[in-house]
């Protein structure tokens, strides 16, 4: 038995690690200084197709992802990890998508592969927060969702065993294929990368790439298909443009605020013995403590 | 028509926190917005048999009851055609639910089907209006959905100009909740769930569940002894506990101190954690 597998992973910038330089002094980010990454959850989703990929040899795993050019990097990075493929979606018409524009666009992506078991994904990325894209995706293919996953117990037939991760417990449920999953950080954490892997397909590269950083060798790149990353369009996919990107959100940004952090009614001490026995008292008296 | 709805998380006959929290906010934008509140509750019939006590007090005008036994636990796609097939009839502006597990699981389901705006995690929800120059077209009353992005950095404030119901889902303790009126009295309607859920709706099988009480109080916690990504390690964390049995306290964490491992997020303090009220609150390696 083998399965069609689909990884939909975003690359996403690091917010986990805003450093000095992220922020400017007016409060607004530099988005230079932090750099793309793999959206972290979506690690632990490859995780689990690899996984299914170990137990069910002859399984394919196909990563699609939607963003500017330089979004291939993210589908080498799952190459180099055992994916199998590399779709990258996009398109000046997929620019400004909200969830749900976004989720269109993945389906009618997930359509044109056509085959297609289990689409996994990360629970939610760590720019945007929203854990909105499974869903969506998944009502918009028509078929079920399991969210929040921790592990796929496994796989019998035409049905998939999966445990989920609530507030406060555990859930196992049984789901007929296909299916969407995404995966919660709380599951294992994705294999490294595979030195042999990251050898075969350090130079594979989408056709926009290869033009713009004027890479020749087309023989190699015939002779070697592996090496060439799908790129497609709106009109790849047959999208609606009017559903795609802007134009297709329902939501609206009215107005971006920076965040300054300021402290309000807050008070400094000293470490003196005598400032901190008077505050201690005065909690004490106010009865927050004791 | 055109009323405020809170979709109802209910666990073992008890509505949850976050819902009634939602009721108190779905009540007074009602009141501003001159509509009715009216909520959802779908589940077994035991799990429903005491909701309207529950909810009337806090101003709720017309409760929905859609009893089935297989509605408990809640799984996806019955109570997503419960909402979808509801709101095509009843048209709602407005539609609030917990940014839990199952609000972020149902909400975004929802809003896919009935192809509207969907803005999670919101902090924030206020009645206002909007001018769309580029169209020359004046917005009244839009719900203004401010919620923290990019990690927190900046705060958006999100509309859904044309597409209704506006949805937004809120995490627990971001709202306060507060009875509105203990004499309150509102209308219940129960609803036949065959004319709203598919027999196929029903694939997904739950077949082992635990739920356990949390152990971690931090919400109403009145003392929080809080550690950053300054802490250094797990094991100086310890300190923080120490300090917080000697207090009575509950320890938090900052979502560096979380990412780095050196606490369970479920202590996460913050706009991407548990939002907090305490009287006091200590703060250790938090920059």
């Amino acid at each position: 038995m083998t399965f069609n597998i689909i990884v939909l992973a975003k690359q996403v910038p690091d917010t986990r690690n805003v450093g000095k330089d992220a922020m400017k002094a007016d409060g607004t980010v530099n988005r230079a200084a932090l750099p793309a990454i793999f959206n972290p959850e979506d690690l632990n989703a490859m995780e689990q197709a690899l996984d299914i990929k170990d137990r069910f040899p002859g399984s394919k795993i196909t990563v699609l992802t939607m963003g500017p050019g330089r979004a291939a990097e993210i589908l080498r990075e799952g190459l180099f990890r055992g994916a199998d493929d590399g779709i990258l979606l996009t398109d000046r018409a997929f620019a400004g998508a909200d969830t749900l524009a976004t989720s269109y666009a993945l389906s009618m992506a997930i359509r044109k592969i056509g085959k297609f078991d289990i689409i996994i994904s990360g629970r939610q990325a760590i720019d945007g927060d929203t854990a909105q894209v499974g869903p969506q995706v998944a009502e918009k293919l028509g078929i079920p969702q399991i969210t929040y996953a921790e592990n796929i117990e496994k796989i019998k037939g035409r049905k998939i065993t999966v445990k989920r991760r609530l507030e406060n417990g555990v859930e196992v449920v049984e789901c007929p294929l296909p299916v969407v999953i995404t995966v919660n950080g709380t599951a294992r954490a994705c294999r490294p990368r595979n030195a042999k892997l990251l050898l075969k397909y350090k130079h594979a590269k989408t056709v926009t790439e290869r033009q713009t950083e004027n890479i020749d060798y087309i023989d190699i790149y015939n002779s070697r298909p592996y090496l060439n990353l799908t790129e497609w369009s709106v009109e790849d996919v047959e999208a609606d443009k009017v559903q795609c990107g802007l134009s297709g959100s329902p939501t609206k940004v009215k107005k971006i605020e920076n965040v300054v952090f300021q402290a309000k009614e807050s008070r400094q001490l000293t470490d003196d013995d005598v400032d901190i026995e008077e505050l201690m008292k005065e909690l004490i008296d106010s009865h927050t403590i004791g | 028509m055109n009323n405020l709805f809170v979709y109802l998380e209910i666990e073992e006959g008890v509505v949850a926190d976050v819902s009634l929290e939602l009721l108190t906010k779905g009540r007074s934008l009602a009141s501003q917005l001159d509509c009715k509140l009216e909520v959802i509750a779908a589940g077994s019939a035991a799990d429903l048999e005491k909701i309207g006590e529950q909810v009337f007090p806090y101003g709720v005008d017309l409760l929905h009851l859609f009893k089935d036994d297989r509605l408990s636990p809640y799984t996806t796609l019955p109570h997503t055609s419960i909402l979808a097939e509801l709101f095509q009839k009843e048209q709602p502006q407005i539609c609030l639910m917990g940014a839990t597990i199952i609000g972020r699981d149902l909400g975004p389901r929802v809003s896919s089907l009935l192809g509207s705006g969907l803005t999670a995690d919101c902090t924030s929800l206020e009645i206002g209006d909007h001018e769309d120059k580029k169209a020359g077209k004046i917005y009244k009353n839009l719900l203004y959905q401010i919620r923290p992005a990019f990690g927190g950095n900046i705060v958006a404030w999100i509309i859904n100009p044309d597409c209704r119901p506006q949805m937004a889902t809120v995490r627990e303790g971001v709202m306060k909740k507060e009875i509105f009126d203990p004499y309150y009295k509102g209308e219940t309607i129960e609803h036949d769930v065959a004319d709203f859920v598919k027999e196929e709706d029903f694939v997904v099988n739950i077949i082992d569940r635990h739920i356990e009480k949390s152990k971690v109080n931090i919400k109403n916690s009145p003392i929080i002894v809080s550690g950053g990504y300054g802490v250094g390690s797990k094991e100086n964390f310890q300190l923080l506990y120490q300090l917080a049995n000697v207090l009575g306290a509950e320890v938090g964490a900052s979502r560096a101190a979380v990412d780095a491992g050196f606490v369970e997020h479920e202590r996460q303090v913050g706009q991407t954690g548990i939002t907090v009220r305490p009287k006091l609150y200590i703060a250790c390696g938090i920059s």
